[in-house]
């Protein structure tokens, strides 16, 4: 690879060795500055080729080891039965038990958190680039109010979801509050709130790259501002976004501390989509349950190279979606 | 320059971007059904100027104007914005369609505007792709995107969905800058034949094109505190074979600073 990158720099490895016996060739005091220069700097860049190669194999190496040992493991216990039974609860995990009940959880999950973040994010975010930019700078309550939520929105991209988990916990499970218990409405609402800032900030990112030459095209031929950005600006925006909203399914889908403290981890799931008060135990928190509460080590590996498997389904949807949107835009 | 039936008219106008004074005390006016040209160097506030009829100089923040605007005599401060786009029209220096269909392209004003009837809206998108003598190249494929056109016809696409709101003036703003020479020649041909039923404005750099494609041309230049003001006024004929005004002669025959 290295030695690839050196061709194409447009001096061949012979090259390289050429220039060296020539600088051996001349006596010190004779060699041109230059070429000793040339060399050295050949041998640099292949050094630093040689770093960069190595650092990435390495990268993909521990990733590779990560994957595919949980991938082997869990294919032990990976079949039919163990994705279409429901898990037994405690130590009988070990035995008996699948991990129906856990995907169909997740799901529920995951449709509730899109459909609560999803549409609330893309609005906010729309509002923030479209009508608060041109705001900001300015005085009065709403430019004010304005910088306060976008530096919330990113405030909040980086909390621990932990904190998440508790806010959700004090607001919508206990009884001090809304008292909703742990079920899927209190987990949905929770996680809603935790992917809010990714599909904000992806959504505003998307709909900022989207060229001033549309707006202004369609402002030019005497549409509103509203029907600039819902017509011309969100479709254009549509790859990123969905990107964004795509992206933090995957969130959903692997994040555990949320949900351990307001899903409530039962094994049974939900009855429905509908069934909003009942509690249910999404894949994440079944390897957690797993692993530290049964002896069932080889079915959290087999949950785990579920997971692992839909992550990579759903960066896999996240490519083709977005280049086939893309292309499809641009016309081509 | 006066004119007996005048489309657009400044009066002492003035505009800044915040601190910074654009144009100074321009008094202009536009002929109806002809094409004025404005020319002028870099920087001078043509597009400005143009810019000033359609108000889409609103769209950045702490401009602020002084003097009179009129179209058909009434002030165009005064007038909704958006409505005042329905009878101005614009076509931008690179050619921008929208990532959608040629048919959905042209159609966008007139949806933008309510009309939802199918057919209606057929009907507009042929009359329009027609006078933009686009619509011999795509009327077989009305559903491919309006990116996947050659850029001459992007812009004569562009030129049609601005026609499909029915304006009265049509603002152009270095139309053909993008384009090569036979695409330029083709938007030329088009402003040509679109000049007996619209007013049209047309900012150029290119002073051949202001020489063949215009009725009138208004040059501006800059004072030394970079404002644009409005040097010389008058049939394209007059400017550039006899101009009244020594700087307007020095920068037509490229003597320029």
């Amino acid at each position: 690879m290295s030695e690839q990158t050196v061709r194409s720099g447009g001096m061949t490895r012979e090259d390289v060795t050429f220039s060296r016996l020539v600088r051996l060739a001349m006596s010190a005091d004779e060699a041109a500055p230059e070429q000793v220069n040339l060399a050295r700097r050949h041998l640099v860049q292949r050094a630093a080729f040689g770093l960069l190669w190595l650092s990435g194999i390495a990268a993909v190496a521990v990733l590779l080891a990560v994957v595919g040992y949980v991938v082997v493991q869990g294919a032990k216990v990976l079949n039919w039965e163990f994705l279409s039974s429901p898990p037994a609860g405690g130590l009988a995990a070990s035995d008996v038990g699948g991990m129906s009940t856990t995907i169909v959880s997740t799901i529920y999950l995951v449709f509730w958190v899109i459909v609560i973040a999803g549409p609330l994010g893309v609005l906010a975010a729309i509002y923030l680039v479209e009508y608060a930019e041109e705001m900001e700078g300015g005085t009065g309550l709403i430019p004010a109010l304005v910088s306060v939520v976008r530096f919330a929105v990113e405030i909040l991209a980086g909390v621990p979801s932990i904190i998440f988990g508790l806010f959700g916990y004090a607001l919508f499970v206990s009884a001090v509050a809304l008292g909703w218990s742990f079920g899927l409405r209190s987990a949905a609402v929770t996680g809603a709130c935790l992917v809010l800032p990714v599909i904000i900030r992806a959504s505003e990112e998307a709909i900022r790259a989207v060229p001033r030459s549309y707006r202004e095209a369609s402002l030019a031929l005497g549409a509103t501002k509203w029907q600039t950005a819902w017509k011309v600006v969100l479709p254009a925006a549509a790859p990123g976004i969905i990107t964004g909203i795509v992206l933090s399914v995957g969130r959903v889908v692997s994040e555990t501390a949320v949900f351990f403290v307001t899903f409530g981890g039962t094994v049974r799931a939900p009855d429905s989509l509908f069934d909003l008060s009942s509690p249910g135990r999404s894949m994440a928190l079944h390897v957690y349950y797993l692993a530290m509460e049964t002896r069932a080590f080889d079915k959290a590996m087999g949950t785990g190279a579920v997971l692992i498997l839909t992550i990579i389904l759903i960066n896999l949807v996240i490519n083709v979606v977005s280049r086939r949107l893309t292309s499809k835009l641009k016309g081509r | 320059m006066e004119f007996d039936d005048v489309k657009l008219e400044t009066k002492s106008y003035n505009m800044y971007y915040g601190d910074f004074q654009a144009l100074r005390d321009v008094d202009v006016q536009i002929p109806r059904n002809a094409i004025t040209a404005i020319i002028g160097p870099s920087g001078c506030g043509k597009s400005t100027f143009l810019r000033t009829f359609n108000r889409m100089n609103d769209m950045i923040s702490g401009t602020r104007v002084e003097g009179e605007v009129t179209i058909d005599g009434n002030d165009v401060f005064g007038m909704d914005p958006v409505e005042l786009r329905y009878c101005v029209g614009m076509v931008f220096q690179r050619p921008n369609p929208f990532p959608k269909s040629i048919f959905d392209n042209v159609a966008y004003g007139p949806r933008s505007h309510g009309t939802r009837d199918r057919a209606e809206l057929a009907e507009i998108v042929e009359r329009s792709l027609r006078e933009a003598v686009l619509w011999d190249e795509v009327k077989d494929d009305l559903n491919k995107s309006g990116l996947a056109l050659s850029g001459g016809q992007q812009q004569r696409l562009c030129i049609a969905r601005a026609l499909a709101v029915e304006p009265d003036v049509i603002l152009m703003d270095e139309p053909a800058s993008a384009l090569d020479p036979i695409a330029t020649l083709k938007i030329e041909e088009l402003i040509q034949q679109l000049k007996k039923d619209y007013t049209i404005i047309i900012v150029t750099h290119n002073m051949q094109q202001a020489a063949r494609a215009s009725d009138y041309t208004a040059f501006f230049m800059m004072a030394e505190d970079r404002a644009g003001y409005l040097v010389e006024h008058g049939p394209t004929d007059q400017i550039f074979t006899n101009p009244q005004q020594e700087t307007t002669e020095r920068y037509i025959t490229g003597r320029f600073g």
